[in-house]
């Protein structure tokens, strides 16, 4: 269906399913409940979840197929949500030329950058396109405040000369033809309540097409012709192809992506500001990226998701919690266990993400999706065929 | 003109940071063939050596005073260092004022022995893994040690001060004929500018004058050859690897009355010090040095009034700029040898 | 004249003169071998032909047409393919993906966004690479990774890869290095059959004379940078300036 083939339109069933259902399946803890606390069926944290699943998809169809590792992705998200913010300011609330602008002009953005920065291959190209991130990041604090808002970032203001929303009414609200993105429908059903919200379900659905065109980008030519390059630069060149104008495409592309995914985000908080653009947000969809897997098509989704889901779940956790987990131990017992996971957790999630990835790259290079596939394996469920069929890139 | 000279002094301790960090990227680099992210991290504790020395000869007990007394009656509590009783108060109170310089000593064993443990315990499994790889460990390494430092040391800078003889600062244009207060110079940038042209040369030394530098200058320009002689180079590495920790770390720990401590300088510092090691030249240790002070000066330099007004921002994207032009005209860098990263 | 027709090529590495005046006519639909000594030079005219390095000064004439200047894709889309030494591969993909690569590029060019197409639907590319497969032997080994196949069949595979392009000149640097004999002739074997099926120009450097006199049919004899004598293998036999040029070397 849709051009793809049985197992990977069975790929894109599932992840519809489960963006649909996510207000009610991040949410399998009643309100109320000790658990309730590792619910993740909140509109903010469902948003961040699609829209960095789209910025990671984008990266992986640079980083994942060409091997070409970016560490100024950032800066193009950056440029996508100075680009969204502007349309607002002077255009409309409603967030479709906001999207279609960011999208625009962090595709200008990223041919520029990686027309030069392909120049160079390996290390080299790291170290261009966060040159080249950060100047942005700097440029953005400093000299281009006029554009950016410097520091304090810019915010969609009720004094905005918005050319199309002449009547004021709906100043600030981002909107979808007059519906609004932070609107929410509440439902409880028992003890369980349930958050359905308008802009977490448009984010979703952007989402469903990137994750839909990046399948077809994979399987297509184009994707091939990037994972050989991957494999063998030389064997490129001397089979009569030219390997700079598919890795610039490549990069291009995924760019527009990091752009849309920048552009959502203002989308849904109508606000921006430099540190979107540090090369620590760079490093971030690196992470995401490789923790899922790169080079396949669920795994940066799985990272993004995850990574977000540990930042927020993790980073709440405090003592008082985890003595109440624990009390089932006897006093010192429990009082040693939760000084042992303490650095852990509430302010330390970071080392435990640090922690996490180191373990990824040195145990699992594939990711979670590479664990997956070995616990799959491990409990014998359709091993042999499926691995059979399995290209390099799923 | 005087502006001029101040702002190349005031990129010269930058420069020289940043020239000993690259030093010892690009000496790991060309030993073990290792890109390594965790290198500001390395510089970053040894910052942090300078804080725990100071905290561990500063530990004190508290005496009441009864000569003195609080607005509320009772007696002033002053801590007395424990240094003071053993040492006599003279001598402790300047144990303590010199406890920066003092770091270096506890330091160097520090840092080598984490530069080892490093090594042996990470880096080693991944000399055959793809650039990538490495660049990532060592990525996760740089998060975990900083989030280490953060939860002992919590995430506010920590001022940590020079010595009382060189806290001060001097005029450097009396020095060379200008007129009174045109250059005012900190005397403790002085002073890291010449312990780092120390250490660079006592590293430059080292390779150049021992046996053990010169078996691994030959492994950096052809490691195989020196395998088949029979001489264990994988050992050698691995001290390379310690004393590049050392020097970085002692690159941190003079650093600290400069910009007081925090947990995340190591990865502030090693962006640039990676555009620093590609502008100088993957694999060449004097195109570091060389690069390290010719971009921390360009920088100073950018961020004098008069260049701002004529390109505003310069100052925050020379180094970057320069990276660009660099590596898209000499794509080996200033000072690069030939078939250094490129396939 | 020749399909490849070169010209007073030269070609300095510093002080070193590594081609020195080199005159070469490759004609068409004949398997001409370039031998000698090492350090003679071969491997610097072979990176001349396909845009690797380019020649201090004199021409490269290829069909008619200049190839010096251009870059190694274009001189490939000319009609120009590359057998390397060491097999060069896409070792992460399918076998069956590795021949479908320059099927494309014969078909699109050096490059085409062809990003919402499906690999499997495009009309030809699939039987076309299926039958080079069918035609070296490999059909069967078709979904395994190019990276696991044994060297033999890396060769094989090389070979379908610049054969199903249908070059007008194929190039093969010494394409039985460091293979048994059994697997040389294979080799011998399976580029006489392609020299039987296809037209086909052909350019060897080898080392091995076995290899080089089952197959050439025109050989130069090439010694520190320039041409000493262009002969039938028949004739080069016992040739005193071969000889010398060998013996030369066998002194060192």
């Amino acid at each position: 269906m849709f051009g793809l083939n049985a197992k990977d339109t069975r790929l894109l069933w599932i992840v519809i399913g489960l963006t649909m259902l996510a207000p009610f399946l991040l949410n399998p803890f009643p309100e109320g409940s000790e658990l309730a606390q590792f619910n993740a069926g909140y509109p903010d944290l469902m948003q961040r979840f699609v829209i960095f699943g789209i910025f990671a998809i984008g990266f992986n169809i640079l980083f994942g197929l060409t091997g070409y590792l970016s560490f100024g992705h950032a800066a193009f998200l950056g440029v996508g949500s100075y680009a969204a913010i502007w349309m607002m300011k002077l255009l409309t609330m409603n967030v479709i030329p906001a999207i279609i602008m960011s999208i625009v002009f962090a595709g200008l953005f990223s041919l520029i950058v990686g027309w030069i920065s392909l120049r160079r291959s390996g290390i080299y190209f790291s170290i261009l396109t966060l040159a080249f991130a950060q100047m942005s990041y700097a440029l953005a604090y400093s000299v281009l405040t006029p554009i950016t808002g410097g520091e304090t970032g810019l915010q969609a203001k009720i004094s905005d000369p918005r050319i199309l929303d002449s009547n004021a009414g709906e100043f600030g609200r981002a909107n979808l033809f007059g519906l609004h993105m932070n609107s929410s429908y509440e439902l409880t059903i028992g003890r369980w309540e349930f958050t359905v919200n308008t802009g977490y379900y448009l984010a979703a659905c952007v989402m469903l097409i990137s994750f839909y065109m990046a399948i077809r980008i994979f399987r297509s030519p184009f994707g091939m012709m990037l994972r050989a390059i991957k494999s063998n630069q030389q064997r490129m060149n001397y089979t009569g192809l030219s390997t700079r104008p598919y890795t610039l495409a490549a990069f291009v592309i995924s760019g527009m992506y990091a752009g849309l995914a920048g552009g959502l985000m203002v989308a849904m908080d109508t606000q921006v500001g430099p540190e979107r653009m540090f090369w620590t947000a760079s490093g971030e969809v690196v992470l995401m990226t490789i923790l899922g897997g790169a080079g396949t098509l669920i795994g940066p989704v799985l990272g993004a998701g995850m990574i977000k889901y540990m930042e927020n779940i993790i980073s709440k956790i405090n003592d008082s919690i985890l003595h109440q987990w624990f009390s089932f131990l006897p006093d010192g017992l429990e009082d040693v266990i939760v000084a042992v996971v303490h650095p852990f957790i509430g302010k330390g999630w970071s080392l435990t993400l640090g922690l996490t990835f180191m373990a990824v790259v040195i145990f699992l290079p594939g990711g979670l999706v590479e664990g997956g596939q070995r616990l799959g394996r491990l409990f014998g469920r359709k091993s042999a065929e499926s691995d059979k069929k399995t290209p390099p890139a799923e | 003109m005087d502006a001029i000279i101040l702002q190349i002094l005031n990129g010269l301790d930058k420069g020289s940071a940043y020239a000993l960090i690259a030093l010892g990227l690009t000496l790991i680099f060309g030993t073990l063939g290792v890109v390594n992210f965790a290198h500001g991290a390395l510089f970053m504790l040894g910052a942090f050596c300078a804080v725990t020395l100071s905290r561990i000869i500063s530990l004190s007990y508290i005496v009441l005073d009864d000569t003195k007394k609080d607005f509320l009656g009772n007696p002033t509590k002053i801590e007395v260092p424990y240094i003071y009783d053993w040492l006599g108060a003279d001598t402790g109170a300047a144990i303590i004022d010199w406890s920066v310089p003092l770091s270096i000593l506890f330091a160097i064993p520090v840092m080598i022995l984490i530069g080892v443990i490093m090594e042996r315990g990470l880096i080693k499994h991944f000399y055959k893994r793809p650039h990538a790889d490495q660049i990532l460990v060592t990525f996760g390494l740089a998060i975990v040690l900083q989030e280490v430092i953060k939860y002992y040391f919590g995430a506010n800078p920590i001022p940590t001060p020079a010595p009382e003889a060189f806290s001060g600062s001097f005029d450097f244009g009396v020095l060379v004929g200008f007129d009174p207060n045109s250059i005012i110079y900190p005397y403790w940038r002085l002073v890291y500018f010449a312990f780092s042209m120390v250490l660079i040369a006592g590293v430059f030394a080292f390779l150049q004058f021992t046996t053990f530098g010169m078996v691994v200058r030959a492994g950096m320009a052809d490691r195989e050859t020196v395998g088949l002689l029979g001489i264990n180079i994988d050992k050698r590495f691995t001290v390379m690897f310690g004393i590049a920790a050392a020097v970085a770390g002692l690159a941190g720990v003079m650093y600290t009355p400069i910009n007081p401590p925090n947990y995340h300088m190591g990865m502030d510092f090693l962006v640039l010090s990676f555009v620093v090691v590609v502008v100088g030249g993957m694999g060449s240790l004097p195109g570091a040095v060389a690069a390290g002070f010719l971009l921390g000066v360009l920088e100073s330099l950018a961020s004098m009034g008069w260049v701002i007004d004529l390109i505003p921002g310069i100052n925050q994207v020379i180094i970057y700029l320069v990276a660009i032009v660099i590596l898209l005209t000499r794509p080996r860098g200033l000072l690069g040898r030939k078939g250094v990263m490129e396939e | 004249m020749g399909i490849l027709e070169v010209k007073g090529v030269n070609k300095r590495f510093g002080g070193l003169q590594a081609l020195g005046d080199v005159n070469l006519s490759i004609k068409e639909n004949t398997v001409h071998a370039i031998i000698g000594p090492n350090g003679a030079g071969k491997s610097t005219l072979l990176n001349c032909l396909v845009g690797k390095l380019i020649p201090d000064s004199g021409s490269v004439m290829f069909d008619g047409k200049s190839v010096l200047g251009r870059k190694p894709h274009e001189i490939n889309q000319m009609g120009i393919s590359r057998v390397f030494q060491t097999p060069e591969i896409f070792a992460d993909l399918t076998v069956l993906e590795n021949v479908m690569i320059p099927c494309f590029a014969k078909r699109d060019g050096a490059f085409r966004l062809h990003a919402f197409e499906s690999v499997g639907q495009e009309g030809g590319i699939l039987e076309q690479a299926e039958a080079i497969l069918s035609d070296v032997n490999m059909l069967e080994k078709r979904n395994m990774h190019a990276g696991s196949l044994s060297r033999g069949d890396k060769r094989r595979l090389e070979m379908a890869m610049c054969l199903v392009q249908e070059p007008k000149l194929l190039l093969l640097d010494e394409p039985t290095a460091g293979m048994a004999r059994a697997d040389t002739n294979n080799t011998i074997d399976l580029l006489k059959e392609i020299k039987a099926t296809r037209n086909i120009t052909m350019a060897i450097i080898e080392h091995d004379m076995h290899v080089v006199f089952s197959l050439a049919e025109r050989i130069t004899v090439l010694a520190q940078g320039t041409p000493l004598v262009e002969e039938t293998p028949e004739n080069i036999k016992g040739h005193p300036k071969v000889r010398e040029a060998y013996l030369g070397e066998a002194q060192v």
